[in-house]
């Protein structure tokens, strides 16, 4: 056999010598082609964790900041560091997501001194693993946050673990201009914001745009029924798995829910949020439930255009002051390489000059310290700020409240289950409920 | 012995007569260089490391490991062994394991009942040299090398509710991705548009290399195109009908970047590789969980490769 002329030629080669008679040569060849392959992908995998040469003086930071903006500003905040303090911060960005997938090996191999991280259960559960470090001393030294913040900041065991940075409100987001046309007011009960759902379909609009084929914008909806239904102490115990799904209160949230899904937008599982606020953004619909992050979908003179207001009252003994608003933030890793250097640059970041950093360059988020110079906000991030500020209790949303692999494996394939048939809600809390009691179980 | 040309003892090749005689452990040291077994050890061991460590140490351990509730968090010692229970969660309490192992078998059937097929229909198709055939096996092959993110944009574009192509030129609503009664169907014509162009070229080598006197033959005992093809030609592709089948089987059990690329397995596109991916990839993961359905995964696979070793092997032996 002659060497292959065209790829056609090889591929009718990958038959194995038992129903071809190959000869040995190139057999050999292919081995050594897939060594040379394997070889290649294995130095690829082990050249990650190189960055951390220098001085003795340098930090590194592993960051999960990769898109454009918040990268840019990222530098940004180090180099206002390093002017303050002489020491050099070496930057590690990884994508987002493969940074969320692989927390658990990059924590427990070689991690980076200090870390991008998210308040909730998620920072609980790796302090409370042990592979985060007790920062209560910087929080000494922090001011500007107000208990709300400190309370996110802090694990099971009372100390603190976490640094906030940023963070942004859920709300019901609206046009102005469309609001104006149509006379609509701002609901405050259940009642009202189901009039004026089915106003706005009369008016023709989609009342609620609605997108879940991420799976986890629908986690908003339910966290807010919950919330308004039944307080957020209930909250953090059902997340926290010490409450039944198969209760009475939980299947009120889904019954409430089950009654406004016909004011949303249909065929929400093949719609990603940015495509439901863009239905938003071309006026054909009327409201959108979802993050402060909804204006990256509007041109910069629509923002102007752009407003909120936070779920109306459910229950009148519960109120309406509660909300969902995630906060992003910082982590020290267990056993930092540079801990004095560690520790300056999380105070650094929790401190006003980072925060006023933050704000001047990234007009998508809220600062999370209060002492940062707000007079930079937009009208929307005021107002949000305000919001937040009104808020007697601070949610971080459910896939950040709860165990991760109960999110994603559970709840995000249930609340899909929901969406489609509404109508199975006993069928579908003991589903969830016996998935829950095995994956809680120490 | 004088006439012979000087040869080095250990690599002269005795003459047939002397290796009855002198037996066989000088015959084998004189056809061996040192340098030959150095290389044939190293040949034999170097893979058998490399399949040892990348595939039976992971399978085992994956099977170890799906007998845990191991969140891949600690030391190895801490590791609480749960015996059956992650099999029994999987199959009791997990909604999506029943639609995935549907769906697999529907994979299955679709790639071998459709695409297949159509793969080789393009293959005889372009085995005829019509003008152009180039363009068309480069614009049919095209699917298998792009990357499967870009098919998965790619055919996001088309399947978009609110901005798609198909939906746009139709004037229709339907919601190609999120309709869990849709979707897979959505997903299977995409990932067969991929399937179709593997196939097709495996098939076109094997036309290649099939003698054309023996179509001549059937030509001239007057043999039709149609029973030319199933008579002469098929039967005598008989190995890349066994790569082919291999093929099939082995991208349908394996079929997951696309719906993973769509919405991550969820909703109507529940596959079982998706679930292992959903349950072991992650942070604070389900380790055991996910290498329970691995393991049910293994158990499928081995069925199939039991199958094809047994078929390869018996006709090695005849």
């Amino acid at each position: 056999m002659s060497r292959p002329q065209s790829q056609a030629e090889y591929l009718a080669r990958l038959v194995p010598p038992s129903v071809a008679g190959i000869n040995r040569r190139s057999l050999l060849a292919g081995a050594a082609g897939t060594g040379a392959l394997l070889g290649t992908g294995l130095l690829a995998g082990c050249g990650d964790d190189s960055g951390s040469g220098g001085s003795s003086k340098d930090v590194s930071l592993g960051s999960n900041q990769s898109d454009p903006k918040p990268k840019d500003v990222l530098v940004k905040v180090t180099d206002g560091f390093k002017t303050s303090s002489g020491v050099q911060v070496a930057i590690n960005t990884v994508d987002h997501n493969t940074f969320q997938e692989n927390i658990n090996n990059y924590l427990q191999g070689k991690p980076d001194d200090v870390f991008t991280w998210f308040a909730g259960y998620r920072m609980r559960f790796f302090a409370q693993k042990g592979l985060a470090s007790d920062i209560s001393d910087v929080w000494g030294k922090l001011s500007g946050y107000s208990d709300a913040f400190k309370k996110a900041s802090t694990g099971d065991d009372g100390k603190q673990y976490f640094v906030p940075a940023t963070y942004y409100p859920w709300a019901v987001f609206y046009r102005k201009s469309v609001w104006q046309q149509h006379g609509y007011q701002v609901p405050t009960t259940l009642d009202q914001f189901t009039a004026l759902g089915e106003q706005m379909k009369k008016d023709g609009l989609t009342p609620i745009a609605f997108a879940d084929k991420d799976g986890w914008p629908a986690m908003g909806t339910f966290d807010i029924l919950n919330l308004r239904i039944n307080g957020y102490q209930f909250h953090v115990d059902l997340m926290a798995g010490k409450e039944a799904w198969t209760s009475d209160k939980v299947k009120k949230v889904f019954d409430t829910w089950a009654g406004l899904l016909p004011l949303h937008q249909t065929d929400s599982l093949g719609r990603t949020w940015q495509e439901a606020a863009q239905s938003l953004q071309q006026k054909k619909s009327g409201m959108y439930l979802l993050g402060l992050f909804v204006g990256q979908q509007f041109s910069n003179d629509e923002q102007d255009d752009l407003d909120f207001f936070t779920f109306p009252e459910i229950d009148p003994a519960i109120g309406a002051k509660a909300l969902d608003a995630p906060i992003d933030g910082y982590m020290m890793a267990r056993k930092p390489k540079n801990e004095d250097s560690a520790r300056k640059l999380l105070e650094y970041f929790g401190g006003k000059a980072a925060a006023d950093i933050n704000l001047k360059n990234d007009p998508a988020v809220l600062v999370a310290n209060s002492g940062a110079d707000v007079g930079g906000y937009t009208a929307l991030q005021k107002k949000a700020a305000e919001l937040v500020g009104s808020a007697t209790e601070i949610a971080q949303f459910l896939d950040r409240d709860t165990r991760p692999d109960f999110a994603s494996t559970v709840m995000i394939p249930a609340l899909q289950q929901f969406i489609k048939n509404p109508k199975d809600i006993d069928g579908l809390t003991s589903s969830i409920e016996n998935q829950k009691k095995s994956i809680f179980t120490d | 012995m004088s006439d012979l040309p000087l040869i080095q003892a250990d690599r002269a090749v005795p003459p047939p007569a002397s290796t009855t005689s002198t037996g066989g452990r000088r015959r084998r040291l004189r056809l061996l260089s040192r340098t030959d077994r150095v290389v044939i050890t190293l040949m034999v061991l170097v893979p058998l490391l490399l399949v040892t460590g990348f595939v039976w140490l992971p399978a085992a351990a994956t099977v170890l490991l799906s007998g845990t509730n191991w969140d891949g968090i600690g030391p190895l010692n801490e590791i609480e062994f749960v015996g059956a229970r992650n099999y029994s969660d999987v199959v009791n309490i997990y909604p999506p394991f029943v639609p995935a192992i549907q769906h697999n078998l529907l994979w299955l059937a679709a790639l071998f009942v459709v695409a297949t097929p159509f793969g080789m229909f393009l293959a005889v198709l372009l085995d005829k040299e019509l003008r152009g055939s180039r363009f068309y096996q480069t614009a049919l092959y095209l699917p298998v090398v792009l990357s499967l993110a870009l098919i998965g944009f790619v055919w996001q574009l088309l399947y978009s509710r609110d901005q798609g192509l198909i939906n746009a030129v139709f004037g229709s609503s339907i919601d190609w991705y999120g309709d869990s009664n849709v979707n897979i169907w959505a997903v299977m014509v995409a990932s067969g548009w991929r399937h179709v162009g593997y196939i097709m070229l495996l098939y076109l080598a094997g036309l290649k290399g099939v003698d054309p006197s023996l179509r001549e033959a059937a030509a001239v005992d007057g043999a039709s195109e149609s029973r030319t093809f199933f008579r002469v030609v098929f039967p005598v592709m008989r190995p890349i009908n066994i790569i082919v089948l291999v093929v099939t089987v082995i991208e349908s059990l394996r079929a997951f970047d696309l719906v993973w690329v769509v919405n991550k397995g969820r909703n109507g596109l529940e596959l079982i590789s998706a679930l292992v991916t959903q349950n072991v990839v992650g942070e604070a993961s389900r380790i055991g969980f996910g290498s329970a359905l691995a393991t049910i995964m293994l158990v499928v696979s081995l069925v199939f490769i039991t199958i094809y070793l047994a078929t390869v092997m018996r006709e090695n032996r005849e």
